[in-house]
């Protein structure tokens, strides 16, 4: 396993770093505070061909490896938490049209998505149904030469904004989660509304909205992979997803650490820099080192996936671990500020709350220790 | 039409610091850029080529290293980039750099326009441009905020003191921008990676034919003698209360001073 970037992973990397610096960060209070969609900075992602950096270069991509998908989106999230959300949200539609889509799929949705041109969203979780996959209650029924969708769709990250919507939903009700299926959305699909914008503890301009769906005709075209095989969609898709949110807590924590240490340094209490202090000290201390390993576990999945390896388990253990680290770290940070972090007159307030989202979204902990005790258990059972 | 922007690799910070030996700009542990006058000439260049066509062809004179600054503008979308580099051109004042740069121009030959940045964040003089226009012989417009083309003619906006100013002129023409005129763009990936793989055209003072009484330390009558930064002042004495007052105050402190 090696991490050392490439001269080209190097050069994007710089980029991106450059951009977040000049572009993104100056803007994301700002962002945040507008509780509009980003529209600015996504189309900029676009434009730096962000949008589709693993996916092959005659779709429109990159066509370069998740692991430097992963580093661009902790730079994004370090940068704009808001941004950086979009951005791996996007990806969710953008994989499983890539590694499931047909090549008819892939010209008419993947190359749009990966351009930048279209936003992507992903769409499994219902009022009924969410950490169970199998309660999936939107069905899609085969009629004549198409499929007939019904259903709810809620909190869906992108909802309303994205043009392209991979969609799960039961097409055998009878079979449970092996009556699954995938299906390719477009936004202004007859028969597909939005509904409610969800309020959050966090990121007011990011969209989490409800996908309506009311006899919503699709031809056959659409339905992504085989009838009954949207849970391996839904996992696939899920297992590269937690990468995603994985690195987008520890760019969270990161821009904890990184306005707590500088903060320490010219707080001064007692005559001194409370960086000074051990109590200070041991707690910086603590934030970097939980950051690192949280990176290290996100960067060993995305190695995983691209060298075609299992990565269902270490993308479980990454995106537990980092969303928990996230957590922490932005929780010490507003202990580093003392009351000017409880107030609203520096980002460490925000950055606690965003955090929270990553123990929550895509797999609470509690499903991601589920999915790694199955496999501990399994591998080292007997 | 054919473009050449001539560019300057510049330390990032604005706040340049100087060997207090050399003279010479320090510029171990500071980041190269291009200059970001130059950047928004590059921008207004690539504006010019997509609205009329033609190519822009990027210049710079200066030392090996400065190959990142070309392939910054070829990410940005310049066609070919081309560095001056020789030891024959080290230590050049603007004199001697209008002199390179003008015989590039001239090598490349069927320009219809050179672009520059209004001057260097780090020397600050401002004068390359103007003085290639006057090596080239052809008409210059200095501090352009606007840029139209019509026919083999420049409309060019420019930004003065207390006016803005239009004025037409024949081309070719050197014109040098104000960071007003544009944003530059911001590189997609893809010109990253390709411009890391661009071809870097490189002209030494021999391929220029230089007369090389006209380069470098000989090619320049402007010597730097010191360089230093201008002692902070100690801050002032506010005098605070009523105009009356205040009045009173600052007469008795001149009376004190006896500087009347």
């Amino acid at each position: 396993m090696d991490f050392t970037f490439n001269e080209d992973q190097t050069a994007i990397l710089e980029h991106v770093k450059e951009f977040c610096h000049e572009q993104l960060a100056p803007k994301a209070q700002e962002t945040d505070e507008a509780g509009v969609w980003p529209a600015a900075n996504v189309a900029k992602l676009g434009q730096l061909d962000l949008m589709g950096i693993p996916v092959p270069e005659d779709h429109g991509g990159l066509g370069m490896d998740f692991l430097t998908w992963a580093a661009v989106g902790e730079e994004l999230s370090r940068a704009c938490t808001t941004t950086g959300a979009v951005y791996g949200a996007h990806m969710l539609a953008v994989f499983p049209i890539m590694h499931f889509g047909t090549d008819e799929q892939k010209r008419k949705y993947l190359t749009p998505l990966a351009r930048g041109e279209h936003i992507g969203a992903f769409g499994l979780t219902e009022p009924g149904a969410g950490s169970d996959a199998a309660a999936v209650a939107t069905k899609a029924v085969k009629d004549g030469d198409g499929y007939v969708l019904n259903g709810t769709k809620i909190f869906i990250t992108n909802g309303g904004e994205a043009q392209t919507y991979v969609i799960i939903t039961s097409t055998d009700p009878t079979k449970g989660v092996r009556g699954l299926s995938a299906f390719i959305v477009e936004k202004g699909t007859p028969g597909f509304e939005f509904g409610k914008n969800e309020k959050k503890m966090a990121y007011p301009s990011l969209p989490n909205r409800e996908l309506i769906f009311t006899d919503c005709r699709l031809p056959k075209g659409n339905l992504l992979g085989r009838e009954g095989g949207g849970f391996l969609v839904a996992m696939r898709t899920l297992g590269v997803g937690r990468i995603g949110m994985a690195i987008g807590a520890v760019g969270v924590a990161r821009a904890a650490l990184e306005a707590a240490v500088p903060y320490a340094k010219q707080r001064h209490q007692f005559g001194k820099p409370i960086s000074s202090f051990q109590a200070i000290q041991f707690m910086l201390a603590d934030m970097a080192t939980e950051i690192d390993a949280a990176r290290l576990l996100t960067w060993r999945a995305a190695w995983l996936k691209d060298h075609n390896k299992p990565f269902e388990k270490e993308a479980a253990m990454a995106k537990l671990y980092a969303s928990e680290v996230a957590m922490r770290v932005t929780t010490k940070a507003v202990q580093v500020f003392g009351g000017y972090g409880y107030t609203k007159d520096f980002p460490v307030e925000r950055y606690m709350r965003e955090a929270k989202l990553f123990e929550i979204v895509e797999g609470t902990s509690e499903i991601q220790r589920l999915v790694i005790a199955n496999q501990v258990i399994r591998e080292l059972g007997g | 039409m054919n473009i050449v922007v001539c560019i300057k690799q510049v330390p990032e910070t604005t706040d340049v610091r100087v060997d207090p030996k050399t003279n010479a700009l320090i510029r171990e542990g500071v980041k190269s850029i291009v200059n970001p006058f130059d950047e928004n000439a590059v921008e207004a260049a690539l504006q010019l080529k997509e609205a009329h066509g033609g190519k822009v062809t990027v210049i710079t004179m200066g030392p090996p290293q400065a190959e990142e600054a070309l392939r910054h503008t070829i990410a940005m979308g310049a066609d070919e980039a081309i560095l001056l580099t020789d030891a024959a051109f080290r230590g050049s004042d603007t004199l001697a750099t209008s002199y390179a740069l003008a015989a590039a121009v001239r090598k490349l030959g069927d320009v219809d326009l050179v672009l520059c940045g209004k001057q260097a964040i780090d020397g600050d003089t401002g004068q390359v441009g103007a003085g290639l226009a006057e090596r080239l012989g052809v008409p210059q417009v200095t501090f352009a905020i606007g840029l139209e083309i019509a026919d083999d003619k420049l409309r060019a906006r420019r930004v003065l003191d207390d006016m803005y100013e239009v004025i037409e002129v024949k081309l070719p023409a050197v014109v040098t921008v104000v960071k007003q005129i544009n944003e530059p763009r911001f590189p997609s990936m893809r010109n990253v990676l390709k411009a890391k793989k661009a071809e870097i055209i490189k002209w030494t003072a021999a391929d220029l034919a230089a007369d090389l009484t006209q380069t470098g330390f000989d090619g320049s009558p402007t010597q730097v003698i010191r360089v230093w930064p201008p002692e902070k002042r100690a801050g002032g004495q506010m005098l605070e209360g009523e105009p009356d007052e205040v009045v009173d105050k600052l007469a008795a402190i001149i009376r004190e001073l006896s500087v009347l």
